[in-house]
């Protein structure tokens, strides 16, 4: 890369961390406003109690679990995808990877939140961990819930790591780029980083292992998640099939919130030179496969259930498609399928806004599924005396609602401070390795800053 | 302290300067380069590039294994619970354990070994110059015995030949 273009590449990027506009602030303002309510009610939940709720017998799990599957699915964007591009060398990667890893670490971090919130006492969470008490009490490894919190632990430690390794280059460009107190800040976070080829060979290799372990970590996740319900006999939970359908939907509405944040980025930040058309149609259709697969799925469960012919389980699946669950379920059919296969099939609508109208409509559509597999099946259980109703109160809306806001926020500030998309690895796809990229092939430039 | 270095624009050229070092007798290790990407297309660039990063990895990911069967067999028979009437010893979800366990501290070792061997965090290095992050490749040379042997190794058309000691 010509020392200009490296210098060109260099503004670009770093211009959000070095220049703030206006509208940041009042973005931060109205985003930290709804955080701080959606905490105030959670503190409000906590000192009165879960009664304020709408969670009661038989449903004891409604919008805060909802949330904590949806949300554990949104992490499955970031770190999965870009390990799997990576071990692929796939060079339109380059933008893309940063914007999502980080999606993953804010999304695991609001989804465990989740059943945090959960609890009547949030403060004794720490009993799922394995430590030695006064009373050598130990937690019960049989069950799911401690399976989740090991799987998240590791899944959120090693997707920070994953995230946070290949900025320790970018904070040296920030370092050597500023001035007073940010450049000491950026000093201290570049690690003495000096850029010699030991160096970059010794973060290679570790990203290369941490992209090999993460992969598995990504997948065993959202099965554990799924475990959560497949593991107890309610109707339509109990089932083999629960743990790829999970991942196979995490992955699906992981993408689509990966493409909302690459459209929002390129918008805002003006990223039009480094997150392309090409991106967007890439994505837009492993979205399309994502979408085939999971009508697939609900395909293969519904028809299992038919023919089954289990009062019970059919006795769910009736009120969800007729009964009176119908419009959500029916909401859900068209934004998982209906809306992102008519758009991302045709290579016309397969444009930026039709990939974020199709991600929007995904991302409905899938807290819509979580919503029904986790209400519909709590409120109709084998007993018909035990059935019940689910209505959401106000604190639940407002606690969900306070963490899009939470999302977003985090996603603001992580690209205030971070350059949102990797400098070091787009300079670095101007040197690919001899033996990774055969001559002649061009696919790999693909994304890259010439392209 | 004293260094003579050179910043060079662009791969091709450091890697005639770093020849021309080795064919002016400085040893590969004697030679200092820095760069703001990796130079995966350069031969200078192979230098340091084995590791026993992936074996430290799998040996972390071997030892996190261990220490979880030892966790959930010890505590499960620390207090033995009836769940379900599962075994006390339950080998089914004790393997989720194992397999996180696994993974976790497989890419601790990998995070850790990185730290270590490349000497992270460390300090400022006493050769260095903030342009590399602008694109340039800096070769240069540490105490150098001869510093105009250095420097005649390093002269190369677009190069900028620079002396610092602290």
């Amino acid at each position: 890369m010509s020392e200009a273009s490296a210098r060109k590449l260099s503004d670009d990027l770093l211009r959000p961390l070095l220049q703030t506009s206006w509208r940041f602030y009042v973005l931060v303002v109205c985003l930290g406003s709804i955080v701080l309510t959606g905490l105030g009610t959670w503190a409000y939940q906590m000192y009165n109690g879960f009664g304020i709720t709408g969670i009661n017998n038989p449903i004891f799990w409604a919008f805060y679990i909802t949330n904590f599957v949806f949300w554990i699915g949104i992490s499955h964007a970031g770190t999965l995808i870009s390990a799997i591009l990576r071990l692929v060398n796939a060079g339109w990667r380059r933008p893309v990877t940063r914007c999502a890893e980080v999606i993953t670490a804010f999304a695991l971090m609001i989804g465990a939140l989740f059943p945090i919130i959960h609890l009547g006492r949030p403060w004794l969470f720490f009993w799922l961990m394995p430590y030695p008490s006064s009373r050598q009490i130990w937690p019960n490894f049989r069950s799911p819930l401690v399976w989740d919190f090991f799987a998240i632990t590791t899944y959120l430690t090693g997707s920070v790591l994953f995230l946070v390794l290949p900025m320790i280059p970018d904070f040296a460009l920030v370092r050597d780029r500023t001035t007073g107190r940010r450049q000491q800040i950026y000093g201290i976070l570049a690690l003495g980083w000096q850029g010699t080829p030991k160096q970059w060979h010794r973060l290679e290799s570790a990203m290369q292992i941490m992209a090999i372990a993460i992969i598995p970590v990504a997948v065993s996740v959202h099965t554990i998640v799924s475990f959560d319900f497949s593991m107890a006999p309610v109707p339509m939970w109990h089932s083999t099939m629960f743990g790829p359908y999970f991942v196979a939907g995490a992955i699906f509405s992981g993408i689509a919130g990966l493409i909302i944040a690459m459209a929002a980025l390129r918008k805002f930040l003006h990223l039009e030179d480094y997150l392309h058309p090409v991106h967007f149609q890439n994505l837009g259709k492993l979205l399309l496969l994502m979408s085939l697969l999971w009508a697939y799925f609900v395909f293969a469960e519904r028809l299992t259930i038919w023919y089954g012919n289990e009062p019970s389980e059919i006795a769910v699946m009736y009120v969800t498609q007729k009964g009176s669950f119908a419009p959500l379920y029916w909401t859900m059919v068209t934004c998982n399928f209906v809306i992102p296969f008519t758009i991302l099939s045709l290579k016309k609508l397969r444009t930026i806004a039709g990939c974020v109208i199709a991600s929007f409509g995904v991302l409905i559509g899938m807290w819509l599924e979580r919503f029904l597999i986790v209400v519909p099946s709590l409120g109709h259980k084998y007993l018909p005396y035990s059935w019940g109703v689910y209505r959401p109160r106000p604190v639940e809306i407002i606690i969900t609602i306070s963490t899009f806001a939470a999302m977003a926020l985090l996603y603001v500030l992580f690209s205030k401070f971070v350059p949102i998309i990797s400098i070091w690895e787009m300079k670095a796809g101007e040197h690919p390795s001899p033996a990774l990229l055969p001559a002649g092939s061009r696919e790999h430039a693909l994304g890259e800053t010439h392209a | 302290m004293s260094a003579v270095y050179a910043l060079y624009p662009d791969g091709d050229s450091a890697q005639r300067a770093v020849n021309a070092l080795r064919a002016a007798g400085l040893p590969g290790n004697a030679i200092t380069i820095l760069s703001g990407e990796p130079i995966e297309d350069q031969e200078f660039f192979e230098a340091d590039k084995s590791t026993w990063m992936w074996y430290l990895a799998s040996a972390g990911g071997a030892f996190g294994l261990v220490f979880a069967t030892w966790l959930t067999t010890m505590t499960e028979r620390a207090w033995p619970l009836n769940t379900g009437n599962m075994p006390i010893v339950s080998w089914w979800p004790n393997l989720i354990i194992m397999f996180e366990m696994t993974m976790l501290f497989g890419i601790l070792a990998a995070v850790l070994t990185l730290l270590v061997t490349a000497r992270l965090p460390g300090r400022r290095p006493a050769l260095y110059d903030p342009e590399i992050m602008e694109g340039k490749i800096l070769v240069g040379v540490v105490n150098p015995r001869d510093p105009s042997t250095v420097e005649r190794a390093l002269a190369a058309p677009g190069a900028e030949i620079k002396r610092s000691s602290n």
